[in-house]
């Protein structure tokens, strides 16, 4: 069974259709890149995964619990996902070690210690322990994206969202929030990630999903993509971003 | 015509001002407090996607905002012992009056306040697996607060301000104390000139306040 599952989910807002007939799956263990031009409807079909977009059509599984079900209960369907957004949505009137916290106890029901110990752990993995008292503002970007992937990962998630998570960081810093996804990715966690960045597709994705005007175009390994994506949009969309 | 602020002793102050300023700040973080709490509940009611919350609410605010306080003071003062059957003192009829009045208030500044809050840090916190009541609590509503803090400051000087118009039902706060004293010495006109210093010292030390404080307390984003 999928981890995730996407059955011919369509959405509008008002009359305009962005999501049409989207099925694809995650299984466990994978690493699934969804790119695709602006506007294709990426961010909104990832975040439809844990019902933060709701949908109108289809059904989505998740772990086998059906999203669009309205007796299902999505903050804890939630709590088992990992999200991570593209303006890291820290929250701001926390410390960096309060962010990491405040999901595990008062949504999990750790002890204050245990979730500060769990803290500790993840801010350490990403680097950056001696920041845990600060707040978020007084970080860098590439830092804050940083603490935002332990804060998701503080909740022992049975897979991970990322919606851009590079593509509001200054240049220099893209690396440094890759490096702790490329580092994930080979842990094994189950990831769907929304992103441009083509590199981190090739070395650690298993499967890529290409949207173009709110359909997926192309779902298909990732040595398929790169080497002969069957859709003209798809072979455009690469010619572009991978030119120079 | 000479002006002789020589009554003006401790002697009246203790004895006619001090009640009635005790009450006035009593009035002000009574209803400073209170209109806060159903300010924000109301906040909630219209930012609902419920309509049967959404209405009453808006409707409330509304009329609240519509009407001069001092008619609100008089109604007030003459419903509610209409209502419950019995006589209810100036000075309780004022507290739940200007809780009531405030709450109009304070509940458009909260709007603002959570309508201020981006939107992904809403979705950062259903995304944990908060409840939309953890949500509000730990994440939206302090950063609101914050984010409102030197507005709701301002709004509780004008508060102040508006205390005074409980002289209309016989409420006994500063002004009134003023008020009685300028009688008893036959010196209305220094009273009421003393009133306005002791109102524009308050008034105005407390903004100087909330311009420090604005300055003390933005978030860093």
């Amino acid at each position: 069974m999928a981890m995730i599952q996407f059955k011919n989910i369509s959405k509008w807002y008002g009359s305009f259709q962005v999501l049409t007939d989207c099925s694809t799956q995650l299984q466990k263990g994978e690493v699934v890149v969804v790119c695709g031009p602006s506007g294709s409807g990426k961010s909104t079909l990832i975040k439809c995964a844990n019902g933060l977009e709701p949908f109108q059509q289809g059904e989505l599984l998740v772990n086998g619990v059906s999203v669009g079900e309205s007796k299902t209960n999505l903050p804890k369907l939630r709590s088992q996902i990992g999200m991570v957004f593209q303006h890291f949505e820290l929250f701001p009137h926390l410390s960096v070690m309060q962010n990491l916290t405040l999901g595990q106890t008062r949504v999990l029901g750790r002890s204050q210690d245990e979730a500060d110990q769990k803290a500790k752990l993840l801010l350490d993995r990403v680097g950056l322990a001696v920041h845990a008292q600060k707040f978020p503002g007084q970080l860098s970007g590439g830092q804050q994206q940083r603490v935002a992937i332990a804060r998701a990962l503080a909740m022992d998630p049975i897979a991970m969202l990322f919606d851009e998570p590079t593509s509001a960081l200054d240049p220099e810093m893209v690396n440094e929030v890759l490096d702790v996804m490329v580092a994930l990715a080979k842990e094994g966690m189950t990831m769907m990630v929304v992103t441009h960045e083509m590199g981190f597709a090739r070395k650690v994705s298993d499967r890529v999903v290409f949207m173009d005007a709110g359909r997926i175009v192309e779902d298909c390994a990732k040595e398929e993509f790169f080497g002969a994506p069957r859709s003209p949009r798809a072979q455009e969309f690469l010619s572009k971003i991978l030119s120079h | 015509m000479n002006l002789d602020l020589s009554f003006y002793s401790w002697e009246v102050i203790s004895r006619y001002i001090l009640q009635g300023f005790s009450f006035s700040i009593q009035l002000t973080i009574i209803a400073t407090l209170g209109g806060l709490f159903f300010g924000t509940l109301l906040a909630l009611m219209r930012l609902s996607s419920n309509r049967w919350l959404q209405l009453p609410a808006a409707a409330y605010v509304n009329t609240m905002r519509s009407i001069p306080l001092v008619m609100v003071i008089l109604w007030f003062f003459l419903l509610i012992p209409f209502m419950i059957g019995r006589p209810i003192g100036a000075e309780l009829s004022a507290t739940i009056t200007f809780i009531a009045f405030e709450a109009a208030y304070f509940s458009e500044i909260m709007r603002a306040g959570i309508q201020s809050i981006p939107r992904g840090q809403v979705f950062a916190g259903q995304a944990l697996g908060m409840t939309y009541s953890q949500n509000m609590r730990l994440i939206v509503l302090p950063q609101a607060f914050r984010n409102m803090l030197p507005v709701v400051l301002t709004q509780t000087i004008i508060l102040f301000q508006d205390t005074s118009l409980v002289y209309a039902i016989g409420a006994y706060d500063l002004l009134k104390g003023f008020e009685l004293a300028g009688k008893n010495y036959g010196r209305p006109i220094e009273a009421y000139l003393l009133a306005a210093a002791v109102y524009f010292v308050i008034c105005f030390s407390l903004s100087l306040l909330v311009k420090r404080l604005q300055e003390k307390i933005a978030i860093i984003r």
